[in-house]
């Protein structure tokens, strides 16, 4: 089993402007990834997050903590959610994400898993 | 070929899908079949070499994962259990070439290296690295690009395959075929690159670009596909030209003016038995294969005709126009014009170039030329020059020149 972060872009705005039957259509998705997963690995978390405008970024800069408002990349689409999950392989995690709202572009990472001493595992 | 060339060109895929089956570290097998061949370069003899050298290798390889995977565990001060894991599951003595079940993992290996989250020129040059055995060196060659800048890409590719958990795995049924495309476009990528103007004529890139036939024709035997059938026709039919495509003096030769006694007529006669019979099968499964096979067809007409005078450029005009419906393109369109000048009259090829936008050299060279067999020698000059100053391949601009001096001043 690997550990991916799925991270969900979308165009902000989209959710709001969505009709009822187009709100379902994103709950169907949801709950098709989550039967996915518990199917071939497991979720361990995933949620929506709160808008990028309303984002603080932390930076040392010169030994002084620094902090600006706002998300540290700017672009069209933004992070507005993730599932942090146990799959196979890369295939699987595809498949996963292809279930989700069609809507959403899903970036997929693998985690690295580090010991207590920062070396990785595996 | 010694026994050493024989086996890294013939059997290279199979020893890397081998041993990746058993190791999964692709970085670890890499690396060690190459020492292993260096070894073998320099200790077999014409009087001791080994009864089956790609046993010898694989023995070899095995070795030098197995002491690296021991030097990892040691340096991560835990039990080494990956490595005893390892050696409990020998394949000692397994014959290289034992049937279904090392052909399954040529076929993993296969699919890995052309995955569709690998980038494209990615995953053409890790193909040719992996499954045919090619040196990052000829790889660089064919691609026209520097050898430090083909060893990072390739570099690149592996570790993304490490780092995302590619799998080294063949996916079901209704998967399989989307998958045998990527590896198509993969080879398809590679064999272009082999055909794409160099700064001069390179005779080997030809030959090189020869490698990506041989990938195509690896992945069709392992799992029949329509796609690969009619990539590997066109692919074929095209290579088979590359001795006619050069002139003595280095010059590319048209296809009009290339002497056909030249073209290797037995892989013609492979190429289109090939192609009756994935033809004379179901319709083609996918627009992909569709498209391959159209261009196959083609190819055919040119490969069939004795003299350029025979080429039935009637049928060729068809062939295009329904490629246009399979996959549109500019590209696709001065094909078909060219053709349609051929059947019906410069005129006639022209009026499908009205409105068509595309960059490059290529479209006002083609306008230039139907304008000046229809007549138009000013228009036909103008486009010419303009095709002169777009074009950046001194082959092709030498002859764009000469046939813009033939129209006069």
């Amino acid at each position: 089993m690997r550990r991916y972060l799925l991270l969900i872009a979308y165009e902000p705005g989209a959710w709001e402007s969505a009709t009822a039957e187009e709100r379902q259509g994103y709950v169907d998705g949801h709950a098709a990834f989550d039967r996915f997963v518990d199917e071939r690995g497991r979720k361990i978390s995933g949620a929506p997050l709160a808008g990028a405008d309303t984002a603080t970024t932390v930076r040392h800069r010169d030994g002084a903590r620094v902090l600006t408002d706002g998300p540290f990349a700017e672009s069209v689409e933004m992070v507005g959610g993730y599932y942090d999950v146990e799959l196979p392989d890369l295939d699987v995690a595809i498949e996963a994400a292809s279930l989700l709202p069609p809507a959403y572009a899903v970036e997929i990472r693998s985690v690295v898993e580090l010991d207590s001493s920062g070396r990785q595992v595996g | 070929m010694t026994p050493l060339e024989r086996v890294v060109r013939e059997e290279w895929g199979r020893l890397v899908a081998l041993l990746l089956a058993q190791f999964r570290r692709i970085d670890l097998v890499e690396d060690a079949l190459g020492e292993a061949v260096a070894t073998a370069q320099a200790t077999w003899t014409d009087a001791a070499t080994p009864d089956n050298p790609a046993g010898w290798l694989v023995t070899a390889a095995r070795r030098r994962i197995l002491d690296r995977l021991r030097a990892e565990a040691m340096a991560a001060r835990k039990e080494p259990l990956l490595t005893v894991e390892a050696e409990r599951r020998p394949k000692e003595g397994v014959m290289v070439d034992d049937g279904s079940v090392v052909d399954d993992d040529l076929l993993r290996l296969v699919l890995m290296c052309a995955h569709p989250a690998l980038p494209p020129e990615g995953a053409s040059a890790l193909s040719l690295r992996l499954v045919m055995g090619l040196s990052t060196a000829d790889i660089a060659r064919l691609f026209l690009v520097p050898e430090t800048t083909m060893a990072a890409r390739i570099t690149r590719a592996k570790k993304k395959i490490v780092a995302a958990g590619i799998p080294f795995a063949i996916p079901g049924t209704d998967a399989i075929g989307e998958r045998l495309d990527v590896v198509a476009h993969t080879a398809y990528l590679a064999f272009t690159a082999g055909y794409a103007p160099g700064s001069g004529p390179d005779l080997l890139r030809a030959e090189l670009a020869g490698e990506a036939i041989r990938l195509a024709d690896v992945a069709h035997r392992l799992r029949p596909n329509d796609t690969l059938a009619f990539l590997v026709v066109l692919m074929t039919l095209q290579h088979s030209r590359r001795d006619a495509r050069v002139g003595p003096d280095g010059a590319l030769v048209l296809l009009a003016d290339q002497d056909r006694g030249r073209w290797h007529h037995d892989e013609i006669e492979r190429a289109l038995a090939l192609l009756a019979e994935t033809d004379s099968g179901p319709a083609p499964s996918s627009p992909l294969a569709r498209s391959y096979r159209l261009q196959a067809l083609v190819a055919a007409e040119h490969a069939s005709a004795p003299t350029p005078g025979d080429t039935r450029w009637d049928r060729i005009a068809s062939l295009y126009a329904v490629l246009e419906q399979v996959s549109p393109s500019p590209a696709v369109r001065v094909a078909r014009a060219v053709a349609v000048a051929e059947a019906d009259g410069a005129r006639a090829g022209l009026a499908l170039l009205d409105g068509v936008v595309m960059a490059g050299h290529r479209l006002p060279a083609v306008r230039g030329e139907l304008l000046a067999r229809a007549g138009d020698v000013v228009e036909a000059r103008a486009a010419l020059s303009e095709s002169i100053s777009l074009c950046d391949n001194d082959i092709e601009r030498r002859h764009l020149e000469g046939r813009r001096d033939e129209l006069g001043p």
